[in-house]
């Protein structure tokens, strides 16, 4: 079987996941070994993923926990003066 | 994300059910980036989320004593956030997630990357430029709401397939496809806008492999 560039493309985010099978993960890497665009389409793609998982770059709002340990403060009080 | 430890969160909330109400502290702790990254995913202001956060915390405390242990503790916690922005999204009537859902979830869109051949790779100390982390932080809240909240709960909290469905109410199938679409809606948007991040190439073809 030979895959195309449109059939590694829909598998890609499954790629990156290992959650292709073997015999599909072979494929994709035989592929990926001649065709640029798909390689760079996947290094790219894993890319995108790594840089938005970074914590820099989703970071809870300044003193986000202060300000929700202090309100659960207050209703632990509430819940144990009742 | 910190990972869930069962044996830790079974013990806390029988201690704290028995009265060891402060335990609760460190029993919440490390759900809650998940918690709040998952309101602002669905109700996409800043304010609004962090109040839905702190009421879905009290929420969990209050109702400690129907967590059934057959979930994992964060998924539950999770469910409740959901429950918690869907309830807010319903009152303000500003959105209909749920319809819109659906509606988006049908159409069989056109994924088909952006076909770069400009740059690989941006590497992670770029993110050191406040710039590169607005542009990414722009492209995810640019998404859809269905792609948005598995794109957050899988590759921003790094939660597992299995969990993401439950926290969701989606089918593991699903969380897979939209995961794949978003990813790729991602790549399509920020592969133009990422290229200046990207080392200079040393020649016409110097990244490529010889």
């Amino acid at each position: 079987m030979r895959i195309d560039c449109k059939h590694v493309w829909e598998h890609i985010s499954g790629y990156i996941d290992g959650e292709v099978d073997q015999a599909l993960r072979a494929e994709i890497d035989r592929h990926l070994e001649t065709c640029e665009i798909c390689s760079a389409v996947l290094d790219s793609t894993r890319n995108v993923v790594v840089l938005v998982a970074d914590e820099r770059v989703f970071e809870l709002p300044t003193g986000f926990s202060e300000r929700l340990h202090a309100r659960l403060d207050r209703e632990l009080e509430l819940a144990g003066s009742s | 994300m910190t990972a869930s430890n069962p044996e830790f969160e079974a013990d806390c909330i029988r201690r704290i059910l028995a009265g060891e109400k402060q335990l609760f502290h460190s029993l919440i702790r490390p759900c809650e980036r998940a918690i709040y990254f998952l309101l602002l995913s669905l109700l996409r202001n800043e304010v609004e989320a962090e109040d839905a956060a702190q009421d879905t915390a009290i929420k969990v405390y209050l109702n400690l004593s129907n967590f059934r242990g057959d979930s994992q503790f964060r998924t539950w916690v999770l469910s409740i956030a959901r429950n918690e922005g869907l309830g807010r999204l319903r009152k303000a009537a500003s959105r209909r997630e749920d319809s819109l859902d659906a509606q988006i979830d049908e159409q069989t869109g056109d994924y088909t990357p952006a076909l770069l051949t400009s740059w690989r790779e941006v590497p992670l100390e770029a993110l050191e430029r406040q710039e590169l982390g607005d542009i990414l932080r722009k492209a995810v809240e640019g998404l859809p709401p269905i792609y948005r909240n598995v794109v957050l709960l899988r590759d921003i909290e790094q939660m597992d397939v299995r969990e993401t469905a439950a926290a969701l109410g989606i089918t593991e199938g699903s969380v897979k496809v939209r995961l794949h679409r978003a990813r790729a809606m991602l790549q399509r948007d920020l592969a133009p806008r990422l290229e200046g991040f990207a080392p200079k190439r040393t020649g016409m073809f110097g990244w490529l492999k010889s």
